[in-house]
């Protein structure tokens, strides 16, 4: 072939000399190693895509507020016994716990939205070839994703201070408090990876999402005292496990804590992942 | 204890694969020596891709056996995954990172330390001419760039057995003359190379056996000159000067070749394919007693075009870009019949 150029054979020559003998390998990347340099790529991501930061950035601040104040009047004069004028207030405290719940827990759906964008990509395939720990893929991309959701949380607490929330627990409530809906989320994300990997595109996995998740956080004490809802909207709001989150939460915002329900926490956020890790990596090895 | 050379890198009986009705490999055997470039050759949707996925252990086979580099696909993935590479069909890099980021990423997956992946990747990249791109998201590249920097990728540790699956579909003829100097150059330094590919010519260039597959069998298999020999004796392409004379050059050619001589879009120009090469003398003499003044008169081996359409009884797809250098190095063809083909 007459364009092959020098350039080409100078080309070959230099690749000849960087490659090494196939017995001179590094020893395998530990479990843990491997995950984390998936969590970092997640964070390159958002260095190079910082508008994937959208949905942790407006979005939150956007549920605090309009949330607020549209339910704020109603809901609020109920709470503050018919008092108009400190209706708002009383329900910032009632409302910021549970909106910085139920943004967090949305926003866990978009860890299976990326996973489900990474599969039909040709990255994913080489991912795949590499003798690395498999679940390192899932976990790194949740552990990375630890960082949206943490940039979320602060945005939603500092709004809320904003327009009046005091935490009663101060500083120290609200840390445990972010501390616990961390792990919770990152358990819940187990079962987006899940939803992700069984929906061929992404709009099916969102709607699958949105479908879970709509009840899971309308239907609880987030916005109302379920004590208000008619039978059994009541009955699943009380036993919606994001209320038991949410009560959680609201406990150690307010520097108090109920074993009882940090106990149930902690066992719904084992079960998540006991039942939705190896479900994902199941579908994950046999995925085409 | 075996000696481990002694496996060939891949060996399939009766692999098989289904997606729901559809069965898109039937029944593949496949021996393929270490050491080498082995091609697969076929059109589009014939199974190349599934084949080198259940190779690579992507894909569960639902049927056969298939043992790479002496390991059992279906027993020892992992073991199979330490030794191999593959380079998937479209781009397998992360487009949103850079260049280097791409090669640190997969250097740590594969267990270096951060700093020596970093070493690593920009050493690759310095040898694949991409240093300048380092730094740049792997979005903006080229389409050859990007190929290079995928080939990169495989490259951190050396693989026994590398997977190209189309290495060099979408990019352009310099690139893809850099990407199969690549090839080569891998397979001096002892890997073996197993590429797909719908390029006729490719498969003709690089491999040292191929197997030519369509709609998920095995149609043929041996090296390109056994596969063109199966064929016929080869193709005989004619240009005269002046085009009213071809009328009467086809006529006087498919007498004395005893073959169906096709006219083609060029007015000057006929091809038929010849049954017996000892003919094509005699069509010769015949042309210069009638006066008529040829411009090419050019004998080549049959081009892997013409063996996949005796094979498969019908065209491979793709086939237009690359006619013009499928012939073969025999009887000085190459030069004429590139010249005579090329429209």
């Amino acid at each position: 072939m007459s364009i092959n150029g020098t350039t080409t054979l100078h080309e070959s020559e230099r690749i000849r000399h960087i490659l090494v003998s196939p017995e001179d390998r590094p020893a395998r990347a530990g479990a843990f190693s491997a995950s984390m340099t998936y969590g970092w790529r997640a964070l390159l991501k958002i260095k190079h895509v910082p508008e994937q930061l959208f949905d942790v950035t407006i979005f939150p601040i956007m549920m605090t507020v309009m949330m607020t104040y549209v339910f704020g009047g109603a809901i609020g004069e109920a709470m503050a016994g018919g008092d108009s004028q400190s209706a708002v207030d009383a329900y910032v405290q009632f409302l910021i716990p549970g909106v910085f719940v139920q943004t967090l827990v949305m926003i866990t759906m978009y860890t299976g939205l990326t996973l489900n964008r990474d599969i039909s990509k040709g990255v994913f395939d080489r991912f795949r070839s590499l003798p690395t720990w498999r679940p390192a893929q899932l976990v790194g991309a949740l552990l990375g994703d630890q960082v949206r959701y943490t940039i979320a949380g602060v945005i939603i607490l500092v709004v809320g201070v904003i327009m009046g929330f005091r935490p009663g627990g101060g500083l120290t409530g609200a840390v445990a408090a972010f501390a616990l809906l961390l792990v919770f989320s990152f358990c819940l994300s187990w079962v987006w990876t899940t939803v992700a990997l069984l929906m061929r595109t992404e709009q099916a996995a969102m709607g699958v999402s949105m479908f879970i998740l709509m009840p899971l956080t309308f239907v609880s004490n987030i916005f109302a005292d379920p004590q208000t809802m008619p039978g059994p909207v009541r009955a699943f709001a009380e036993i919606n496990p994001v209320s038991t989150v949410v009560a959680a939460v609201r406990d150690l915002m307010d520097g108090t804590y109920d074993v009882g329900g940090l106990t149930m926490v902690l066992v719904y956020c084992a079960v998540l992942v006991v039942v939705f890790g190896p479900l994902s990596m199941l579908i994950y090895n046999r995925k085409s | 204890m075996s000696v481990p050379t002694a496996d060939p890198a891949v060996e399939t009986r009766g692999l098989v694969k289904r997606f729901g009705d559809n069965t898109a490999v039937d029944g593949v055997d496949l021996s393929i020596p270490r050491g080498g470039i082995y091609g697969v050759l076929g059109p589009n949707g014939a199974g190349k891709t599934t084949v080198i996925r259940m190779l690579a252990t992507l894909l569960r086979p639902d049927g056969g056996e298939a043992r790479v580099l002496g390991h059992d696909v279906f027993a020892e993935p992992a073991t199979i995954r330490e030794k191999i590479a593959l380079t998937g069909q479209f781009a397998s890099l992360d487009e949103d990172l850079t260049g280097i980021e791409n090669l640190v990423l997969l250097g740590r997956l594969l267990g270096f330390p951060g700093r020596t992946a970093r070493r690593r990747g920009h050493e690759l990249l310095e040898a694949f001419g991409l240093a300048e791109a380092a730094g740049r998201q792997v979005k903006k590249y080229s389409g050859g760039m990007r190929r290079r920097l995928d080939i990169a990728g495989s490259l951190l540790v050396t693989p026994e057995l590398i997977f190209l699956d189309e290495p060099t579909t979408g990019i352009d003829p310099r690139s893809r003359n850099q990407v199969w100097d690549i090839i080569r150059t891998l397979v001096g330094a002892g890997t073996t190379v197993l590429l797909t590919t719908q390029y006729l010519e490719e498969a003709d260039q690089l491999a040292d056996r191929l197997a030519v597959i369509d709609h998920g069998r095995v149609i043929a298999e041996g090296t390109p000159g056994q596969l063109k020999a199966q064929v016929g004796s080869g193709a005989l392409t004619v240009r005269v000067v002046e085009p009213a004379d071809r009328e009467q050059a086809a006529e006087l050619l498919a007498r004395t070749i005893e073959a169906e001589v096709t006219r083609e879009p060029d007015p000057t120009a006929l091809t038929a394919r010849l049954n017996e090469r000892s003919r094509a003398a005699a069509a010769l003499s015949a042309l210069e007693e009638a006066h008529i003044d040829v411009e090419t008169f050019a004998l080549g081996q049959p081009s892997l075009d013409e063996v996949f359409l005796a094979l498969t009884g019908h065209r491979a797809e793709h086939e237009g870009e690359e006619d013009g250098a499928a012939a073969d190095e025999t009887d000085g063809g190459r030069d004429d019949q590139a010249e005579a083909t090329i429209r």
